[in-house]
């Protein structure tokens, strides 16, 4: 913030100390930064340790993170803490896409990065990330209070790079939403249909390691 | 051979009154119980209830057998476990065949049947004949296959048994998306993958969304008057501030007056049955954690007693001791919790949820003494506990049991009870008479908050809760005011044998042999159940003799009880519907599992 503040003009002595000048981006930053409105969204456990850090031990509202708001419409960061399953996805989608701009998402614990424990079951989405982009991610399950915290900082040391011009909410045109999954003989992504996925596109499947074959590596070593 | 096998004597009985009142109609079971034939199980099931007492069913698990075991054929099957109040239990099993697996449904008999045979419907895929309202309860209407089916495999498959061969003993493990369709977890039926892309066919719809509706409008039908008004439906949930977590609910309402409501399971569905058979026998114990997150100790406990059952393991006394120590500081701290979650939903924004907050702190500072976490605490083992106590442990529950806490829950009792607004929003507010809530399968503090002393730890003692003086707290309106009432009593119970406990603490060994983590369990059936702080927490596993569980299933008191919310709302205003849920006492991780 020095260097930058060198670069500003002098301003005359009889107006310093009534008028401060900064740059726009600063103000602008600094102003959003310390008054995130999370939603008051509890998946799963995590949502217990998210609890707990407005609790009066750890105390989030430091931070001016004191409310908590139950519609998407009136927050600003999506707290995704605890598992997402696919019965759920429709409806984090459709949130996610109802909160409006600016908007962040932290992915709170295991379950949220990346399915955590219950990854391998049927209806565990593996990663929030898959459905929608996240902004922070903690690992724990659960994380502590201070592991939210420090996902909360992250968020702000991020949001304090950003810049007006280049910022995506205030260029032209209309935000697409992301469409939103439907419940069919399992769950349905339309972003992954044979008919919305460009002609080059190459599945990422690595390499195919069958539990027989590793079985004899296994022997023969 | 079945048939040569020690049965118990309460089973005995019950299998000599069922042959002497419907000849051949049941015979002993492959372990434990009597197998019904299916054209009689309605009419032994009433014999059961009214004339030998057998008031209370507590679970019913769905199982597959797709192979002949020990001398039964393949089958399908349903278990029953019935319970009397003083606390015989007794196991009914039902055989279905493979091809067309239908079995009568008892909801007639006990309505708590109607959760849980709806959840075996879903899960194994029993038809239960005459059911009023056999759909999908966890999973959504239209979703492929039946899941906890043995032959059943999700798109992350990889082996039957745990430790996967790609880990152990080669140890080259891949990620699961490497060999799983579309990159994700998913899987679609053959004719919707089109040159390995998903193709959603021509005209499909989702039916997801319509079959939530369905039972509501036969409510509206049903209650339609010769004054027709116009019946709104509302959705409350899956987000909402006051569903403590993703419950959802959908009412028809008349007015401002509740016609109908339904709660919509299976948002928190996190598979914990078909991993947990896939797991080691005690890899399943940190799972239990993440249960009932609110209250991870007690989940170990039930996990873990039901487990020693089917083991024949004797605890060490110090081990036992730690035990309650740990599982009656958990039910203080769960009570003290719903309170404040119950005072949010009322309107008290957040001020009673932070006294009650600050109280479960310090018992979270406990649980990381002594196991290592604050929350998932993974600490019971079979046969004991993970570790010994630290040395800053004793010193510090004395002071918190002895001087914090009663004078904490004495604080927050005069802060609330005497309230008028509390009093208002609550008292007459939810009556759940009697015998309706045995025969809906409550327990916990709504049971005893309607006159029902009931209580695992008194009727069925496990661990060593018959050596200390404490008493089961009972209200007799039903109403949610006395639902608070009885956690405010259990909470000084819970200090009461805490004190004694504490100051009793004996030394000696932890644990009973080393338990390993491939821990071999001799064949056969156990119903392990205790008082978990939300009502009875049941674990009913099946072991073939191998290192995973053949089946593991869960009876928890959230989802239970949730049976009544329907019949408890009707007739009362929207804004009552929170109180009565808050007062119900439910967690997500524990009704969807």
């Amino acid at each position: 913030m020095s260097s930058q503040e060198s670069t500003l003009p002098q301003l005359p002595p009889e107006l310093q100390g009534t008028v401060q000048l900064s740059v726009l981006d600063q103000l602008y930053n600094w102003s959003r930064k310390r008054s995130l409105w999370p939603m008051f969204f509890g998946l799963a456990c995590c949502a217990l340790e998210m609890i707990a850090s407005f609790d009066p031990r750890f105390d989030l509202a430091r931070f001016g993170m004191e409310i908590m708001r139950a519609s998407p419409r009136q927050s600003d960061l999506l707290i995704v803490s605890g598992t997402v399953t696919k019965r759920m996805a429709p409806q984090v989608v459709r949130l996610y896409n109802q909160m409006p701009q600016p908007k962040y998402v932290i992915a709170m614990g295991a379950c949220a990065i990346s399915g955590g424990p219950f990854k391998e079951g049927y209806n565990v989405v593996s990663g929030v990330d898959k459905l929608i982009p996240v902004d922070v991610y903690v690992p724990g399950c659960p994380p502590r209070p201070e592991g939210l915290f420090n996902a909360v900082f992250a968020l702000h040391k991020r949001m304090d790079q950003e810049r007006i011009a280049d910022l995506h909410w205030y260029q032209k045109g209309e935000e697409q939403g992301i469409p939103v999954p439907e419940l069919g003989p399992d769950l349905i992504d339309y972003r992954l249909t044979a008919s919305n996925i460009p002609s080059d596109y190459q599945p990422a499947r690595l390499k195919t390691v069958r539990p027989e074959q590793v079985v004899t590596q296994g022997e023969e070593g | 051979m079945a048939d040569e096998r020690q049965l118990s004597a309460v089973t005995s009985e019950a299998l000599s009154a069922i042959e002497e009142r419907f000849p051949g109609g049941a015979k002993p079971a492959e372990h434990v119980g009597l197998v019904v034939d299916p054209s009689q199980l309605v009419d032994v099931a009433t014999f059961l209830r009214d004339d030998m007492d057998y008031v209370y069913l507590s679970c019913v698990t769905g199982l597959d057998y797709p192979e002949a075991t020990n001398g039964f054929p393949a089958r399908y099957e349903v278990a029953y476990n019935l319970f009397r109040t003083q606390g015989d239990s007794l196991t009914l099993h039902v055989h279905a065949d493979r091809e067309n697996p239908v079995v009568p449904s008892l909801v007639e008999v006990w309505p708590s049947a109607n959760v849980q045979e709806r959840e075996a419907w879903d899960m194994i895929g029993v038809r239960f004949e005459g059911h009023p309202d056999l759909r999908r309860i966890l999973m959504w209407e239209g979703f492929e296959g039946h899941p906890l089916r043995k032959d059943w495999h999700e798109a992350y498959y990889e082996d039957d048994q745990k430790p996967f061969r790609s880990r152990f003993p080669a140890g080259d493990p891949s990620l699961a998306e490497e060999h799983a369709a579309f990159e994700r977890n998913v899987q679609y039926p053959e004719d919707w993958v089109n040159d390995g892309f998903l193709e959603v066919p021509e005209g499909w719809k989702s039916r997801a969304e319509d079959a939530v509706y369905l039972p509501l409008e036969e409510i509206a039908a049903a209650t339609e008057t010769e004054l027709r008004t116009d019946k709104v439906v509302l959705n409350i949930g899956p987000q909402h501030p006051s569903t403590h977590g993703v419950l959802r609910m959908v009412a028809t309402l008349d007015g401002e007056t509740i016609h109908g409501l339904q709660p919509v399971l299976g948002y928190l569905h996190r598979n914990h049955e078909k991993i947990g058979e896939r797991n080691l026998w005690l890899g399943n114990m940190p799972f239990t954690d993440r249960l009932d997150y609110i209250t991870s100790m007690y989940n170990n406990f039930g996990y873990a007693v039901a487990v020693e059952k089917l083991m024949d393991l004797e605890v060490p006394e110090r081990a036992e001791y730690i035990r309650v120590i740990m599982g009656e500081l958990t039910r203080l701290m769960n009570h003290l919790v719903s309170i404040g979650f119950l005072c949010n939903d009322l309107g008290i924004y957040f001020t009673a949820m932070l006294y009650a907050l600050e109280e479960r702190e310090f018992i979270l500072d406990l649980y990381e003494m002594a196991s290592g976490s604050r929350m998932m605490c993974n600490y019971f083992r079979f046969g004991g506990v993970a570790q010994d106590l630290p040395d800053g442990f004793a010193p510090m529950a004395r002071e918190l049991v002895f001087e914090r806490f009663p004078r904490r829950v004495d604080e927050m009792e005069t802060f609330l009870l005497d309230n008028e607004v509390f009093r208002a929003r609550t008292t007459g507010i939810g009556i759940l008479p009697a015998d309706v809530a045995v025969a809906y399968g409550c327990t916990g503090p709504l049971l005893r908050g309607s006159g029902v002393p009931y209580d695992v730890r008194r009727a069925e003692p496990y661990s060593i809760y018959d050596e200390f003086d404490w008493d089961v707290v009972v209200c007799n309106n039903g109403d949610v005011f006395d639902r608070v009432l009885v956690r405010f009593g259990e909470m000084r119970e819970s200090l009461r044998i805490l004190r004694q406990a504490l100051d009793r603490l004996p030394e000696g060994p932890i644990e009973a042999g080393k338990v390993r983590p491939t821990t071999k369990v001799p064949a056969g059936e156990a119903y392990g159940r205790v008082e978990h702080p939300k009502g009875e927490l049941g674990f009913y596993l099946v072991s073939d003799g191998g290192a995973n569980p053949y089946r593991y299933h869960i009876r928890t008191a959230s989802f239970v009880n949730l049976g009544i919310l329907g019949e408890l709302c009707r007739g009362h205003k929207i804004a009552d519907v929170v109180a009565i849920l808050g007062s119900i006492d439910i967690t997500l991780g524990e009704v969807d599992r």
